[in-house]
């Protein structure tokens, strides 16, 4: 299959026009040296038939939620998407526009970011949002560096119930910038707040990051941390998970600088890990630290109200070695999709949604609560997902539901070499009774 | 322009895609303790599904896509994106699979991943590539992270230079700072090569890498990779490559080839999966084998004897994650659906057909603008504005008239190395009339420019708005939307 357009004549009449007789003697200025003197060594092209069973028949050798019942996030959560979503996204005037670099012709995603970036200050209780970011993980680490930018401070306390991958993530950007990080223990599936009181001590630590609800499920109270961080002089940067701000506290309410989160649950598939949603706001004190683009109202020349990239003096096109951040391109369309979702939603479906995710991982877990060898170590308020500990080893647990076509919750081990015997359970409005029932069911061994 | 869409919220009012909560019990306490529940509803908009999906319907009219007309912007390669590629991703078997489900339940997504980076490493000529950055400039981020790894494993530790041309992406030098460098910024030649002298004296034994682009931001093939390439090596350094201009050596000519030991490319660029409007993109970066200890983890392996896909923790030499989960996954589906269809052939012939069409259209605006270079280009070219009886037009009005015309305007004021420059990329899928409609339009432009200049300061006239005010924009910058009281 090819998208080439010229016929024989025209390609002529270019070759004409620009001088050459052939299109060959356009690539005579790559050395002889470097020129690859044979065909490059891939299968032959396909038909867009035959591609299209390539790519159909790898799809159907993965098994698709449509084909089991999940029970697992730990950072890639199953929510309902409405179609409309989708719909809209496939407006091929959204998808095909690259970056607004000409406000004129491109007002549609303009509008639509500034709409994003209003839909995530109202979520997050704060002031002003970027246009995106990559995703939860690179938004958090970002916020990371704005506050060592902002401090001038050398050391960041973290949590170590932000998403393990987040925590990587956070350590290979700081590989090489000497910053010392400092681990807050858990305690009680919440992070450890007297640990952090011992190590702030002398000025030094640039900010804490907290998340919230946390890798185990669990809903952290922010206050506390801010105050503390605060007195010191740094910056409390806070996880969340916005769809849980219809019903949880919002993150600048509790007191954070800057807020950050992955998008994903706001009506995006889940897609093997991305492309996701990084989201990312602040008070209005940072506003001019944060990375990626921003856009912002203004008039035209008749004074008509228009939408423009703004303060792109931060940027790196601009500043080049000097810009706070790299970024350049971000996940515009996904941030578009998570501004479809929220207008669809509206505030009351959003807090149903929130509702139901309390609810259904609650009723879950009385259910389990019944079976034999099945305990909860930690007693923390939870959103939609909760740690059971079990006598008999997940793995095998894991592997009965499986055969009973349910995706069972996430294996702690791997993660928390001390949770062994742990498992992270998800439940969220997508299932219904039945389906909590069955899964409870087949994990007894019934 | 259209109202915003809280603006068209109506108190009470929504969608309902939930049905009543159907457990047989609730909790018998609040869940959530009193001090940590939202107690004020954040300001959504409240509409129903009519009128949000008529909204955005809207917003969609004012925009300009690759689907609406011609998009030459240069370094950015808006070439036309094939339908397939959407629904290919759009599949439930990739779509709707979870990052953590288990290896033996995703093996048809592990191996497009893997035949994604074997196509890649082939195109490239490298060994090893990483398809876990989400865009270009992440992908240069990972490089720079990888070589600084490969020179600290050799106790190299004081090479923390990078060498970036003044006439780069502005990701380079900014790329590099992020991962902990100093750069060093490397003069450039009036094509836009690299200045071996200048170089010559610049690397030394705290060379870490060399950032370039070839075809270069001009649009230039450096011919001088080699002796480049030499001069980089024997002072201990590597070799980046920038993939941006990818599209106008495939099958010709391979990064690897020409020395380079790190490459990224930008699957939204060439490999033609679409921009999203500024992303989702995805910079996969490829390396020779001396770094490949250092990529990023998870990397995906295969066993030959039991014909199956793992991803692989076990890095001892990882430089880590680079972001959760495996990268743009759905954005991988899309160049691979794209690369089945093309095939080595079909890429060679993408980048002839770019490169012959950027140099009739180099050839056709050669009558009315300034050509800072002769030809052959490669598959993009720059010029600068006419000279007009009152002195030169200034760009910003040429490319504001353009929308007029119905285009798009090319990419302006860079490379930073030549003033008032257009950087003009009309990428291969784009048929003889169209050039021909552009380059009318341009020498229509140029007569404007001498006979009536108000009419481009004016520009644009027929948009749904006219030239925005940038400096109020940034001065009292309005972010969001707030409730009037």
């Amino acid at each position: 299959m090819s998208f080439l357009p010229h016929t024989r004549d025209e390609e002529i009449a270019m070759l004409e026009v620009i001088g050459v007789s052939s299109p060959e003697d356009l690539f005579r200025d790559i050395p002889e040296k470097l020129r690859l003197n044979r065909a490059l060594d891939l299968p032959a092209g396909l038909t867009e038939k035959a591609a299209w069973d390539v790519v159909e028949s790898l799809a159907q050798k993965n098994k698709n939620r449509g084909q089991y019942l999940c029970f697992r996030g730990a950072g890639a959560y199953e929510h309902y998407q409405p179609k409309a979503v989708h719909h809209l996204l496939s407006r091929s005037e959204f998808y095909t526009a690259y970056t607004p670099y000409q406000p004129e012709v491109s007002q549609g995603t303009l509008q639509a970011i500034f709409e994003y970036q209003t839909s995530i200050c109202e979520l997050m209780g704060m002031d002003a949002a970027n246009a995106s970011h990559y995703d939860g993980a690179t938004a958090l680490t970002e916020a990371a560096l704005m506050a060592l930018d902002a401090t001038r401070r050398k050391k960041i306390a973290v949590s170590t119930l932000v998403h393990p991958e987040y925590r990587e993530t956070l350590q290979t950007y700081l590989l090489r910038r000497g910053i010392e990080l400092i681990w807050l223990s858990a305690q009680d599936g919440l992070t450890s707040l007297s640990q952090l009181e011992k190590v702030l001590t002398h000025n030094e630590v640039a900010a804490v990051i907290v998340q919230s609800p946390n890798f185990f499920g669990s809903i952290e109270n922010f206050t506390p941390f801010a105050e503390l961080i605060h007195q010191q002089g740094g910056l409390l940067i806070a996880a969340t998970d916005p769809l849980s701000l219809g019903v949880l506290a919002s993150p600048g309410e509790l007191g954070a600088d800057i807020a950050v989160g992955e998008g994903q649950s706001l009506g995006l598939p889940l897609s093997f890990g991305g492309p996701y949603l990084g989201l990312m706001a602040c008070k209005e004190k940072y506003v001019r630290r944060l990375p990626g683009r921003i856009v912002g109202k203004t008039v035209d020349r008749l004074g008509r109200e228009g939408f423009v990239l703004t303060l792109q003096a931060r940027e790196q096109h601009i500043r080049r070695e000097k810009a706070g951040s790299n970024i350049c391109s971000n996940q515009a369309l996904c941030a578009l999709a998570a501004t479809i979702y929220l207008a669809l939603m509206g505030p009351q479906g959003l807090a149903q949604v929130g509702q139901h995710c309390l609810e259904k991982s609650h009723y879950a877990s009385r259910l389990l609560a019944q079976l034999p060898g099945v305990s909860f170590p930690f007693s923390a308020p939870f959103f939609q997902e909760f740690v059971v500990k079990t006598q008999e080893a997940p793995a095998a647990i894991n592997q009965r539901l499986w055969n009973a076509g349910i995706l069972g919750g996430l294996d702690l081990g791997q993660y928390y070499p001390e949770l062994e015997n742990h498992i992270l359970l998800c439940v969220t409005e997508m299932r219904s009774q039945a389906e909590i029932e069955e899964l409870v069911r087949v994990w007894g061994g019934a | 322009m259209e109202k915003l869409i809280f603006e068209k919220s109506v108190e009470g009012r929504q969608g309902n895609y939930l049905s009543p909560l159907d457990l047989p019990e609730q909790s018998e306490q609040e869940i959530v303790p009193a001090g940590l529940k939202r107690k004020k509803a954040p300001l959504l908009p409240q509409l129903t599904e009519a009128e949000v999906v008529r909204h955005y319907t809207r917003l969609s009219n004012l925009n300009y896509g690759v689907d609406t007309g011609f998009y030459p912007l240069g370094s950015c390669t808006m070439k036309y994106n094939p339908k397939i590629n959407e629904d290919a991703a759009n599949l439930a078997g990739f779509s709707q699979i979870h990052p953590y489900q288990p290896e033996e339940s995703v093996q048809g997504a592990l191996e497009l991943m893997f035949r994604t980076e074997s196509y890649l490493s082939e195109i490239t000529g490298m060994d090893a590539f990483t398809l876990q950055p989400a865009a270009g400039a992440h992908g240069e981020l990972t490089g720079i992270l990888l070589i600084m790894a490969y020179h600290a494993s050799k106790g190299q530790l004081q090479r923390d230079k990078i060498l970036v041309p003044d006439s780069a992406h502005g990701t380079n030098p900014a790329s590099a700072t992020l991962a902990g460098c100093k750069i060093i910024e490397v003069p450039s030649q009036e094509n836009g090569g690299v200045d071996l002298e200048a170089l010559k004296q610049v690397v030394g034994n705290d060379t870490a890498a060399l950032m370039l682009t070839n075809p270069n931001t001009l649009g230039m093939f450096e011919t001088q990779i080699m002796e480049i390439a030499e001069i980089v090596h024997q002072a201990g350094g590597l070799l980046y490559y920038d993939g941006a201009n990818m599209n106008a050596i495939m099958g010709y000519t391979r990064p690897g080839d020409m020395g380079f030991d790190v490459v990224h490319l930008n699957l939204h660029k060439t490999f033609s999966t679409p921009h999203g409007g500024g992303g989702p993109g995805s910079g996969p970066v490829g390396v020779k084998g001396c770094l490949e200890p250092f990529l990023p983890k998870p990397v995906i392996s295969f066993d030959e004897q039991k014909q199956v896909y793992s991803f692989e923790e076990e890095r001892p030499q990882s430089i880590g994650r680079m972001k959760a989960f495996y990268g743009n996954f759905g954005v991988v589906v899309k160049a691979f659906t794209y690369l089945l269809m093309m095939g080595g052939e079909g890429l060679k012939e993408v980048s002839e057909k770019a490169v012959l069409n950027a140099n009739y259209l180099q050839k056709l605006l050669s009558k009315n603008y300034g050509q800072p270079l002769p030809g052959p280009c490669k598959h993009e070219f720059i010029i600068t504005p006419p000279e007009t009886k009152e002195g030169k037009i200034n760009t910003l009005d040429i490319a504001k008239r353009l929308l007029d015309y119905g285009f798009h305007a090319p990419t302006i004021y860079f490379p930073l190395i030549v003033p008032e420059t257009m950087m003009i990329e009309p990428t291969e899928t784009e048929n003889k009339s169209t050039l021909d409609e552009f380059a009318a339009a341009m020498a229509q432009i140029a007569e404007e420019a001498e006979k009536n200049p108000e009419l481009l300061h004016d520009a644009p006239l027929d948009t749904p708005v006219s030239r925005l005010d940038e400096t109020q924009a940034a001065r009292r910058p309005v972010l969001r939307w707030k409730e009037e009281k």
